[in-house]
């Protein structure tokens, strides 16, 4: 058990209902000081409604929330002052430019970080006078990482950070992060992206219908599923998943589209009985890969659904 | 410089950066008076017009009809005449008869009561007892009195008015849409600075549209005035702090920008009518009027007009700039208490 004051925040039994729908139904979290904490899951899944819960935008159905040792109902003015945020998406104000955006936002705070040194952490001193309408996407994005900044806060909370961001943007914001983390900073951030999840974080909790499905470290997470390697392949005529289910080391199979995913234990014994399965069929293997489970796998496994399908969706 | 600047500067730079914006406070208003003043200048009256249904008798009519000034006489034929009538084309329609014509009015129409008494004088004078000009009129078209000169102060204060309430409800509606409203409340910014900052702004604006107001009045349409132009200001401040406040109240909920130009046109529309920017608001019956006083519209155009036209002081201004007051403050209190950030 960790001591309390070590939690940058503290969540218990946390319920957001909207009318008839449940948006959280019953999560607790313990945030240490220090850490990255991802929540990870599909769309709809509850994660901004938890943020937001966080953020003090929005008050809970019911629930027990604390921030730094401090409460919503209490100490707002307090709370506004230590913490930094980015929402999915803000349309700032078009006619102002970039460095008069980040003047604004820092006279809010009662301390906050030279404009100069806002502006130069997400690398945008050579767009300081450009007008907000004019930016790039990524820029856009970039800037509402400097407004979240402004305050110098102790606990920042991204939402969605990098969705929809160019490569290129999305270093420079990991890269941010990083420098929080290493100046004792606590950061909340939510993703669909694994990879980002697996550089940033240090524990993570997967969500699904507001509920906490599994959280740990990464390497926790993927290891509690108990599947070493993950088999990828597609045959003709296409294979039957009910006589590859109960082959020896195979934990479970899926089918997508003509591709056949089978996650399983031991690779040495899984994949002759596979491949003898294919021969036994009369079939022809059109491709066959065998790779290390990630966190895409393990949140299949967990929902049967890939955590990418929401974030293709919303980019659809 | 603190956020109150920080916030005020924000709304003054968007305001200057848009030219539209200029362009709807400055030249809307000019382009409105031209158009109202040349329609309704006051030039010499026109002669009635009347005319006479054909007939044996039209030619003698005709020629007595003639002889009197104002008014313009010719012969139609009976149905043309009345058809005429019924456009408003005539006034009058003489029918010839026996013993004596006969006069056709439309009782809707006020000129048509002018037309049969200018008639009846005409049919009764004789060639030697000449029509009497008993009283000589002298025509009144001074700087003060003209209809140019009511129509200014109200279409400032209407100006005043539309211009505080589109300026503030569409941006605050766009920044509840865009989540910025969100990511402030999200900051430890303070809800009545960023308020204070809006109706401090609008001010800024306001005191340029009441200055371009009174020049344009003056070398255009020489109004004149006879009140003091400080008091006008302050007058026309108050009366824009009002209608901003206003504004702030009718984006308390709304999500689009549709849906608060509906409230705006619904604050707006009956005021636009009922407190006298184009006539006098004394044209609405009696029970009307106590209500019609509480309106803001109402009590800054009373007071603009008074101010310009009668040289009233500003202190004996109180009734109306206390509705003014109530109106600044109460709105500003239920927006503080009800308005939705996220």
């Amino acid at each position: 058990m960790t001591p309390p004051d070590e939690l940058a925040i503290e969540v218990k039994g946390l319920v957001k209902r909207f009318g008839d729908v449940v948006a959280v139904d019953g999560i607790d979290l313990e945030i240490r000081r220090g850490e990255c904490m991802g929540l990870l899951g599909p769309n709809g899944a509850g994660k901004t409604t938890t943020v937001e819960i966080l953020e003090g935008l929005q008050e809970p159905t019911s629930g027990h929330v604390r921030l730094l040792g401090l409460d919503w109902k209490k100490d707002a003015t307090k709370l506004r002052q230590r913490i930094g945020l980015t929402l999915q998406e803000t349309r700032l104000v078009d006619q102002l430019t970039v460095e008069e955006t980040v003047r604004m936002f820092a006279s809010f705070y009662p301390r906050s970080l030279p404009i100069e040194e806002l502006i130069g952490m997400v690398q945008l001193g050579e767009k300081r006078q450009a007008r907000v309408g004019k930016l790039s996407g990524g820029q856009r994005q970039r800037l509402a990482l400097a407004l979240g900044l402004a305050g110098d806060p102790d606990l920042l909370f991204l939402d969605e950070p990098t969705t929809g961001l160019d490569p290129q943007s999305r270093r420079a914001l990991w890269d941010v992060v990083a420098e929080l983390k290493s100046r004792g900073r606590t950061v909340v951030l939510t993703t669909h992206y694994m990879d980002e999840a697996e550089v940033l974080c240090d524990r993570l909790v997967i969500i699904d219908r507001g509920r906490v499905m599994s959280r740990g470290t990464p390497q926790d997470i993927v290891a509690s599923l108990g599947v070493e390697q993950v088999i990828e392949l597609e045959a003709e005529p296409a294979l039957d998943l009910e006589r590859l289910r109960p082959l020896p080391a195979v934990v479970s199979a899926q089918r997508h589209a003509d591709r056949v995913t089978l996650r399983v234990k031991e690779l040495h014994v899984a994949l002759p009985s596979v491949l003898r399965e294919v021969e036994e069929a009369g079939g022809r293997l059109r491709h066959l890969s065998t790779r290390r489970p990630t966190l895409d796998d393990v949140f299949i496994g967990l929902t049967g659904r890939s955590l990418r399908e929401g974030a293709e969706e919303k980019a659809a | 410089m603190g956020s109150l600047g920080q916030l005020m500067l924000m709304r003054l730079r968007v305001l200057w950066r848009q030219p539209e914006v200029l362009f709807w406070t400055f030249v809307f208003p000019v382009a409105t008076t031209l158009v109202l003043g040349l329609a309704f200048r006051n030039s010499a009256l026109e002669p009635v017009r009347v005319a006479v249904a054909d007939g044996p008798e039209a030619p003698a009519l005709l020629a007595r009809l003639q002889g009197v000034p104002e008014l313009e006489a010719r012969t139609l034929d009976v149905t043309e005449a009345r058809r005429q009538l019924a456009r408003g084309r005539v006034s009058l329609v003489l029918l010839p008869g026996s013993p004596n014509p006969e006069a056709l009015v439309d009782p809707s129409q006020p000129e048509g009561r002018t037309a049969r008494l200018l008639v009846s004088q005409a049919l009764a004078a004789t060639p030697d007892m000449p029509r009497l000009e008993a009283v000589k009129a002298t025509p009144v078209s001074e700087p003060g009195n003209r209809y140019v000169d009511f129509l200014i102060p109200g279409l400032l204060g209407m100006s005043l008015m539309s211009s505080s309430l589109w300026a503030l409800a569409l941006p605050l509606v766009a920044m509840r849409g865009g989540k910025l409203l969100k990511r402030l409340a999200g900051t430890p910014m303070s809800r009545a600075h960023f308020f204070l900052a809006f109706l401090l702004a609008r001010t800024v604006f306001a005191a340029l549209e009441v200055a371009f107001f009174c020049a344009f009045a003056r070398w255009l349409f020489d109004v004149p005035m006879f009140g003091n132009y400080l008091a006008l200001l302050g007058v026309g401040l108050l009366g824009a702090m009002c209608f901003a406040s206003l504004a702030l109240l009718v984006s308390i909920r709304a999500r689009s920008e549709e849906s608060v130009g509906g409230l705006v046109n619904l604050v707006s529309m009956p005021m636009m009518f009922l407190s006298g920017v184009f006539f006098a608001s004394e044209n609405f019956p009696g029970w009307m009027q106590p209500f019609i006083r509480v309106l803001p519209l109402t009590a800054l155009n009373d007071s603009l007009r008074s101010i310009m036209l009668e040289g009233t002081s500003v202190l004996t201004l109180g009734a109306p700039l206390a509705v003014l007051a109530v109106w600044t403050i109460l709105p500003m209190v239920a927006t503080l208490r009800w308005f939705r950030w996220v």
